[in-house]
């Protein structure tokens, strides 16, 4: 199977640089989610992969080949986007055929090949009926048949959840994983959404102003953030980030806990917190308020159990065990390794 | 790795050859088109001696240009007169139609439900009945009102011409605009008409700019009615004063009929060239419900 | 207003009737608006329609303004004569041609002027001089470029050994009618051509990009994706060419007059030289009327593509 390298990659239109020097490598077969806010060039990125752009710098390679001036048809890949894209006016067995015409595969290989997708993705009984009669899930799973049918080596997603229901889009994540893990090949996955990356990817590439800001497993950019943004993207609340001179000390809001829960061998820091407001959630309670002794307009969360005895509008002392305590550069947003204040 | 190199260079080369088509292709259109403009433009400024030998090349100045026959046209011609006039009917009709339309297509868009739709296809069909089959119990209507060979006769039968295509346009505008909007200026104490007049007027204004660009074309372009009502020389629009004025018996003024032709043809195209953009969005704003 | 009724006697049902009468209002508000706007139509467009048809069954002429009704009289003597028909089948022949020709040139040039190239507004801007021209203008630059002695296009082709003396393109019957034709869809494709491109945005840029990963190349894409697509818009735009051609008598009229001896006579320019320089009305308008086939015909396809993408 294949892998993916960057190396240097920029993409400039105009004066605005959309992807800024970007090195990147994939493993084989593995789930790769580019995540990031609208702008950040993550789609920008998935183009070039594709080869709809061309780099203003930069090299792209794929399973060790220099990819920069190929067209798409040549680079062995398949791009499942927002919309899905088919064929309108094609019923759903050209719409899944149409690659392999254009390749010049014979009438008999073609239907064997669009039969042994549609069954693959359980849309075998649709392929006389046209996109506009099918409902969005449907549509969603043409359009990666389509892409099955090619055999790429690459497979790239660009948001094909977020046009579903949110009540189908868990539905549809779990099949789009399953399906990934029986063909194994190697997918990039582009998404906004921190919650579909984390659940979704085996790493997570976190982009912002066309840079990745850190590539790592859904642990590591949520236990180990790389710096402030994403440490502030990855995790909903998201990581409490205090100020403090030159630093910045961040912690996650379940791991600000009522001192009193917090045993001393996991030397907590300690801090006066009081609670403007407390949110009932059923399973949790999320408190919001301040911290003494830091910028009193810096708003802090704590993710307690529903029984800790928390009043509002009342100061509590609050700790943060020191192994689930980060330090940042309040400079330059960058993660500081060890160490406390 | 030698195959993907040829995909690359193959691909390279259809790239280019596709950009040598795509210019060969767009310079043809382009002089397919304005050939003989071209032509005419290089007319309006030859000398007699040169034009009317036959044997001269004709894309050539074999004498040096001259700017009489230009001039000829504006001085010794009515055709200033033909360009007032066009001018005054353009105005008329654009305020004609903008006070009748707007508010239908208004009512259209807004008011009348399912209506709307119905009427849309009324408007248009109507739209469809040509002033070819017109023109004759038209310039009867014409006479019996005593607007025969009059400035006034365009006037009042061009918005039957304009007026159609406006309230569908606007239609489509109007469409596109929220109820929201007027809502909360009614909820903010304006009258449903002041409301309107504030907030929903501004936002098609370029619908109304659209208007008139159609109706001053149409009273530059518009034949049949202007040759049926009027035939005194001082009273006709460019359309049909330059084709009749300036043949006198069989007797042509080429160059000057040439130059009449141009100038009034590149102004126009300059200016539907600028708002081409913005024409066809206000096309497809006007097609495209809602 | 009615709420203080509401308050004071919750037995009554004045909601309701509150509702009512401010329908009413709305409802007399928007048929108000929409009057003069009828009136106009109905009175000069209703109602000479209304007059034509009266005009064909009568013998109404210049020397005679009385309104006498004959039948069908003046419908026969229409159809009787030849002209008449060499008009009709001119005005078939013109229409079915030119615009047969626009939907293939048209097309090409929407997708020209789709792609980004320099001088694109140079292109533009002399495309679309023949139809933002008047029409009688536009047709008075063929008149020069087609004439019997100065015609430069005859110039030409005399240099290049082709043809020794000029062609009299609008002096032969077979040539006048290709004259004609050639003016008609030079008018009409940079119109067409407007139109197809408005229609060319709703299509999704990531269609095009779609079927650039799946391998088609440029003719592919072109005749299997985005053409299909177009289909509706290059047919909406196509009956628009078709009004304008089977309505049309001012390109008829300044380069023909109708010859060479009524060769190139359309419907339009008949029922003209008939009603207006002939003075005989009513023949005028019979022959006008032959229009309306035609155009109902036109309009029927034209609602039916447009309900298909919801243009109107």
């Amino acid at each position: 199977m294949f892998v993916i390298e960057t190396r240097g990659l920029t993409k400039r239109f105009g004066d605005t640089v959309a992807v800024d020097g970007i090195d990147l490598t994939s493993t084989e077969g593995e789930f790769l989610v580019l995540l990031g806010p609208s702008g950040c060039g993550k789609t920008t990125l998935l183009r070039l992969l594709a080869g709809l752009e061309e780099p203003s710098e930069g090299e792209i390679h794929i399973g060790g080949t220099l990819m920069n001036g190929l067209p798409p048809r040549t680079r062995k890949i398949a791009m499942v986007f927002q919309s899905y894209a088919l064929y309108p006016h094609m019923t759903v067995h050209r719409n899944i055929a149409f690659p392999l015409r254009a390749e010049g595969i014979d009438k008999e290989t073609q239907d064997q090949k669009v039969r042994w997708a549609a069954e693959l993705l359980g849309i075998d009984r649709y392929l006389n009926r046209r996109p506009r009669q099918l409902s969005g899930g449907e549509r969603q799973r043409v359009a990666l048949a389509r892409a099955l049918v090619r055999e790429p080596n690459v497979f790239l997603l660009d948001e094909p959840l977020s046009n579903l229901d949110a009540k189908l889009r868990a539905a549809a994540r779990d099949d789009l994983l399953a399906f990934q893990r029986g063909i194994g090949t190697t997918t990039v996955y582009v998404t906004h959404d921190q919650v579909e990356a984390m659940g979704m990817g085996d790493r997570i590439a976190v982009m912002s102003e066309g840079r990745i800001r850190q590539l790592g497993t859904p642990e590591e950019v949520y236990a180990d953030p790389a710096d402030t943004f994403v440490a502030t993207f990855i995790g909903s609340p998201p990581m409490n980030l205090l100020r403090d001179d030159g630093h910045i000390i961040g912690f996650r809001p379940e791991n600000f806990r009522p001192a009193s829960l917090i045993p001393a061998d996991q030397h907590p820091t300690l801090f006066d917190f009081h609670v403007n407001r407390a949110e009932y959630l059923g399973s949790d309670r999320y408190l919001y308020g301040r911290v003494e002794g830091f910028d009193e307009h810096t708003k802090v969360i704590a993710r307690v159990p529903v029984d800790a005895t928390v009043l509002e509008g009342a100061t509590h002392s609050f700790g943060v065990a020191a192994t689930d305590l980060r330090l940042f550069d309040a400079a330059t947003g960058l993660r500081i390794e060890g160490g406390r204040q | 790795m030698t195959v993907l190199d040829a995909d690359r260079r193959s691909a390279d080369r259809r790239r280019v050859w596709g950009r040598v088509a795509l210019y060969v292709c767009a310079i043809g259109a382009a002089l397919a088109a304005a050939f003989p403009f071209l032509w005419s433009t290089i007319t309006m400024f030859k000398q007699d001696q040169d034009l009317y030998t036959k044997d001269n090349n004709p894309f050539w100045f074999n004498e040096p240009p001259t700017f009489e026959h230009v001039s000829y046209l504006f001085t010794n011609t009515e055709f200033l007169t033909f360009v007032r006039n066009t001018v005054v009917v353009g105005l008329a009709v654009v305020a004609i139609t903008l006070v009748v339309s707007l508010p239908a297509a208004y009512s259209l868009a807004r008011l009348v439900g399912r209506w709307g739709e119905r009427m849309g296809i009324a408007i248009f069909l109507v739209y469809l009945i040509p002033p070819t089959l017109l023109f004759i119990p038209m310039s009867r209507v014409v006479s019996a009102l005593g607007l025969h060979e009059s400035l006034w006769s365009l006037i009042l039968v061009y918005p039957t011409i304009t007026i159609p295509i406006s309230v569908w346009l606007l239609m489509g505008f109007f469409k596109g605009i929220p109820r929201d909007i007027e809502e909360q200026a009614m909820v903010d104490g304006y009258s449903r008409a002041g409301a309107v007049v504030r907030t929903v007027i501004p936002l098609v204004f370029p619908g109304m700019v659209a208007v008139t660009v159609f109706a001053f074309t149409l009273a530059a372009h518009e034949f049949i009615y202007a040759l049926s009502f009027v035939s005194a020389t001082s009273e006709k629009t460019i359309s049909i004063g330059v084709p009749t004025a300036l043949v006198r018996g069989d007797v042509f003024f080429w160059q000057s009929l040439q130059a009449a032709a141009v100038i009034v043809a590149v102004p126009i195209a300059l200016v539907f060239n600028l708002f081409l953009d913005r024409f066809i969005s206000g096309f497809t704003m006007g097609a495209v419900k809602g | 207003m009615s709420e203080q009724a509401v308050a004071d006697a919750p037995e009554q049902p004045p909601p309701v009737r509150a509702r009512r009468h401010l329908l009413d209002n709305e409802r007399f508000l928007a048929f108000g608006a929409m009057t003069p706007a009828v009136v106009y139509i109905l009175a000069l467009v209703g109602f000479p329609f209304v007059l034509a048809v009266v005009l064909a069954f009568s013998d109404v002429t210049v020397g005679d303004p009385s309104l006498d009704l004959v039948g069908f009289d003046t419908l026969r003597q229409v159809v009787a004569d030849p002209v008449f028909w060499q008009s009709l089948r001119n005005t078939l022949v013109f229409t079915l041609v030119s615009n047969g020709l626009v939907v293939v040139l048209a097309t090409a040039l929407a997708l020209i002027l789709t792609k980004n190239f320099r001088g694109k507004w140079l292109v533009r801007f002399l495309v679309l001089l023949p139809w933002t021209t008047p029409v009688s203008l536009a047709t008075i630059t063929w008149l020069w470029t087609l004439d019997s002695i100065f015609s430069p296009i005859d110039w030409v082709l005399r240099q290049v050994g082709l043809i020794e003396s000029n062609v009299i393109w609008l002096g032969h019957p077979k040539l006048a009618l290709a004259s004609v034709i050639v003016v008609h869809t030079w008018r009409i494709v940079p119109l067409a051509a407007v139109i197809i491109m408005a229609g060319m945005i709703s299509i999704p840029g990531e269609i095009r990009d779609a079927s650039d990963i799946d391998g088609a190349r440029f003719w592919r894409r072109t005749l299997e994706i985005e053409i299909p697509l177009m289909a509706p818009i290059i047919g909406v735009a196509v009956l628009f060419g078709v009004i304008l051609t089977v309505t049309d008598m001012t390109v008829v009229y300044v380069l023909t007059r109708g010859g060479p001896t009524n060769a190139t006579q359309v419907l339009s320019s008949w029922a003209y030289f008939k009603g207006i320089e002939g003075g005989d009305l009513a023949q005028g308008a019979g022959t006008a009327l032959f229009l309306l086939p035609v155009l109902i015909a036109v309009a029927a396809l034209i609602l039916r593509f447009a309900r298909r993408r919801d243009v109107l």
